[in-house]
């Protein structure tokens, strides 16, 4: 090895050191949150709480950690309480009088608390807890087999199946390439172990060591790959987390997100110091083998364009650029990494530097990411303390730097070469390609950019190999996809699933499907560039090609769940809405375009529209899409296009029967109030704004239809549920 | 505190200018110092824009575009409690129109807008990343999350009595 890794062999060693000799590693921990939407729901006091209750304890065994976003955001503030040797036990929305509770009963008598668990449904401990590697790719049954088999097995050694709990994990990344559902995996609790077998004979034997007779199975144990197996050993025991393949989110929710040594101690800085201790075109080909696209959206093969940015022309100066502009109303895959996370990202810039020989980064970051930007300027500044950014990185000679840049609240920045207008502090509007920013970029240099899901990946493929990362995957998407889970769905939340897992799986096992009961209407992905898929395709594996395929986009990875309540053409409405307001207005079509698609809109969710008013809508999309000069004005219309496609009874609807069926286009909404039930209280008519409600006091109400102005007050107000929406 | 220069800006942004002017590009800065002169002020005045078109040595027609262009900076004073309701899209499906309808109700002002008294403006954001939590609102650097329409007149009492929110 050469100088790079020896210098990251000390720097591991101290920090590792210096973590053995804290003793950190024999304490039970309390984790708390520490990301943006955790802090929101609470965890900041609840943080201080736990601190305070340790001091006047006394105890010295206990630590309390702030790590970055888990992505159970609906459950949030999420704690951690790690006792060394026990099941890692998760409590969900812990208030101040939850944490009194979890640090008399768990911490100070050692017992958990059932009932504030994350996910417990039921108050019942189980002896085991057992995952069951079952990607669909493995085995296609989804591991039902292996549970039947496994429920018989354990009944006929006289174990109790009822006293093990069973869940059916996502892919650990164990398997070499070619041994798909040949061997198969599973990790038991409370003790973390990994067992791998092959066949019956196998199975019976870990049986009847681990489960009958306690002991461990030595000869079956086994390792993943030490990130998966961090995550899984403190998160694999609940459903939510164990369908999950986490890579690019592999620290978030475990390590410190300001502390370089957490990082450090988590792999961190292995991969850079191997690269630099080799080749950069090296680099570029196993970027290029592991298939990695560039998962802002456009799905660009990554390898091919840091090449093109290298090979280029023979300018001594070049750039990479991070694009963290995450603007897509409904997403925040970005900010939770970004907060979660911030060394990975740099080392993966880092990497990505000396790969194409560029001696200087950037981050473009939202302005409204303000936890974000502190983290990543502490992480900067640490990493520069360290020879890890600047001058001879790890004693290899290479320099880089990294310098962030603020956006100030325009989507099309998002685009990369307003994008880079913005980092040169100009009116970020875009301009045509090529030239391609490869060719010339910031300053008419060659300029990698990528968005910051793709940069934290680059540390992991450098590390395991491009095979190791390409066998996850589709065979034209490879690796995996993080998506901002939002709307209609009673697990919101950050998830990360290898490409090719269906919607189904994402919506509905770790989503947990629609709340209240309420159907499933439609899944949008892709922000304002993309559509509106509707519940009948939820069987798609999500990929780039498949979900082009149906109308819709990859994107950045949000996804917005809608139900029966959403009205289609409100909803398309809204994204147009914001896309006309963010158009920059140099180009024609994309200025003036959607102002007219607006128009229309507006007038059919109003019951003013006509049938050719549809004909108009598509007309003018597919315009606006073929001649936009970027590619927000390209995509804006897709929303509405795909709304048209898969939902065109709802557009008649309101526009035959000027009704609305979700109630949700105000203007078609009828109020009116039931005879039967209404009471007379009179309190409606004192809060119509109006005044069109008449009727005496103890005698039936009635809604001037001519006069009201649907404001939805006398709905809102009335006790008796006497006032009804037509 | 930081003194006034004789023009307006105060010494500390002057100094981060000209520490700006030394490095590489320097007018790559520009939106880095508007963005400090918004921290500052709140908001960014005709007078401050020519003095950091001046320092910075750039047109003021260049740094009035910028600040015209991106959403973020403003032109004019905001309120005390600056209100912003996110309309992102997890917000929207969510309900966050009613939640915007019941703040200007309740304040008497249109998106935009700032209240005669001066206490309180009502903006609108594209999304936080706060999806989960939604609909989300702000008051200067507090978030509230899963807000409704009812809970707003509390809320503006609760502000306006000094709880909850940094003035």
């Amino acid at each position: 090895m050469g100088q790079a890794f020896d210098f990251y062999q000390i720097l591991f060693d101290q920090h590792n050191h210096a973590y053995e000799a804290s003793g950190e590693k024999d304490k039970i921990i309390i984790q708390v949150g520490a990301a943006t939407c955790e802090i929101a729901a609470g965890a900041d006091p609840v943080a201080r709480e736990f601190e305070k209750l340790i001091q006047a304890s006394g105890r010295k065994d206990i630590l309390l950690k702030r790590v970055g976003c888990t992505g159970r955001c609906a459950r949030e503030p999420v704690v951690g309480v790690f006792v060394p040797g026990g099941m890692p036990v998760k409590y969900e929305q812990v208030t101040l009088a939850k944490v009194q509770t979890i640090f008399q009963t768990h911490l100070q008598q050692g017992q958990p608390v059932a009932e504030l668990m994350l996910d417990k449904k039921t108050g019942k401990f189980y002896e085991y807890v057992v995952i069951l590697c079952s990607s669909g790719q493995c085995s296609p049954s989804g591991g039902k087999q292996l549970e039947t088999k496994l429920r018989s097995r354990l009944h006929a050694r006289g174990v109790d199946p009822q006293s093990i709990r069973l869940f059916h994990g996502g892919c650990m990344g164990l398997c070499p390439a070619g041994s798909k559902g040949k061997q198969r995996v599973m990790m038991v609790f409370p003790e973390k172990i990994l067992y791998l077998f092959h066949n019956d004979q196998e199975l019976d034997e870990i049986i009847d060591l681990q489960f009958a007779r306690h002991q461990t199975a030595e000869k079956y144990i086994t390792h993943a790959d030490f990130i998966t197996e961090q995550f899984f050993r403190l998160y694999g025991d609940v459903a939510f987390f164990n369908k999950q393949t986490r890579l690019t989110l592999r620290n978030s929710g475990l390590v410190d997100p300001e502390s370089l040594s957490d990082y450090i101690r988590n792999k961190g800085y292995e991969a850079l110091a191997r690269v630099l201790d080799g080749d950069p075109g090296f680099v570029i080909d196993e970027i290029t083998r592991s298939g990695l696209r560039g998962r802002g959206g456009g799905g660009f093969p990554t390898g091919v364009k840091w090449k093109n940015a290298r090979t280029y022309s023979n300018d001594p100066i070049r750039y990479v650029v991070c694009n963290a502009d995450e603007g897509d109303p409904g997403a925040f895959m970005d900010r939770s990494a970004l907060e979660g996370d911030p060394y990975i990202i740099i080392e993966g810039m880092t990497i990505g530097g000396f790969a194409v020989g560029a001696q200087r980064g950037y981050l473009y970051v939202r302005a409204e990411y303000p936890l974000a930007i502190k983290r990543l300027e502490m992480a900067i500044e640490n990493a520069g303390k360290h020879q890890l950014l600047g001058k001879n990185i790890m004693n290899s000679g290479f320099d880089f730097d990294l310098e962030i840049r603020l956006g100030a609240g325009a989507f099309v920045c998002g685009e990369e070469t307003a994008l880079m207008y913005s980092i040169e502090g100009k009116r970020g509007q875009p301009r045509i390609r090529p030239p391609y920013p490869t060719q010339a970029g910031l300053w008419g240099h060659p300029t990698v950019i990528n968005n910051v899901e793709t940069w934290a990946n680059v540390p992991t493929i450098m590390l395991f190999g491009a095979d190791w990362f390409s066998r996850l995957g589709t065979e034209k998407s490879k690796g995996t996809k993080v998506f901002a889970l939002a709307g209609k769905v009673n697990n919101t939340g950050l998830v990360e699933v290898p490409m090719g897992t269906t919607l189904r799986d994402i919506i509905e096992d770790i989503g947990g499907g629609i709340p209240n009961g309420k159907q499933l209407k439609a899944i949008q992905t892709g922000g304002p560039s993309g559509g509106c898929i509707p519940a009948s395709r939820i069987d798609t594996p999500v990929d780039y090609e498949n979900l082009a395929a149906i109308g819709s986009i990859m994107g950045s990875g949000g996804m917005i769940v809608l139900d029966e309540d959403d009205c289609m053409v409100a909803t398309a409405k809204f994204f147009l809405e914001f896309t006309q307001s963010e158009s920059c207005g140099k180009c024609v079509p994309c200025r003036e375009g959607t102002l007219r698609m607006l128009e229309i809109l507006e007038r059919i969710t109003c019951g003013k529209g006509t049938h050719e008013d549809l004909d108009k809508l598509e007309r003018l999309g597919r315009l606006i899409q073929k001649t936009s000069l970027c590619g927000l004005g390209q995509t804006a219309p897709n929303p509405v296009l795909s709304a048209l496609e898969n939902f065109r009874e709802e557009f008649i609807q309101h526009i035959d029967e000027k009704r609305c069926a979700a109630h949700q286009c105000q203007q078609l909404i009828r109020y009116e109030i039931d005879a039967e039930k209404c009471v007379g209280c009179t309190l409606c008519a004192r809060r119509c704004p109006v005044s069109c409600i008449s009727g005496k006091a103890k005698e039936v109400h009635v809604i001037d239809q001519d006069k009201c102005i649907k404001c939805g007050e006398c709905y809102n107000v009335c006790k008796f549920d006497a006032v009804m929406k037509n | 505190m930081a003194t006034a220069t004789k023009d307006g800006l105060e010494s500390d942004i002057v100094k981060f200018i000209s520490q700006c002017r030394k490095k590489e590009h320097p007018e790559s800065y520009l939106i880095a110092v508007l963005h400090k002169v918004q921290e500052k002020y709140g908001y960014l005045s005709q007078d401050h824009m020519n003095e950091v078109a001046q320092r910075l040595q750039v047109p003021t027609s260049t740094v009035s575009g910028v600040a015209t262009f991106y959403h973020f900076f403003r032109l004019r004073p905001r309120g005390k409690y600056a209100i912003s309701v996110c309309l992102g899209t997890a917000c929207f499906v969510k309900g966050a129109d009613k939640v915007l309808n019941a703040f200007q109700t309740e304040l008497g002002i249109e998106m935009g807008e700032t209240t005669a008294d001066g206490l309180f403006s009502l903006e609108n954001t594209r999304c936080l990343g706060v999806c989960a939590l939604a609909p989300v609102v702000t008051i200067n650097d507090t978030v509230y999350s899963k807000v409704t329409a009812n809970q707003v007149p509390e809320l503006i009492r609760q502000v306006k009595s000094g709880k909850n929110v940094e003035g």
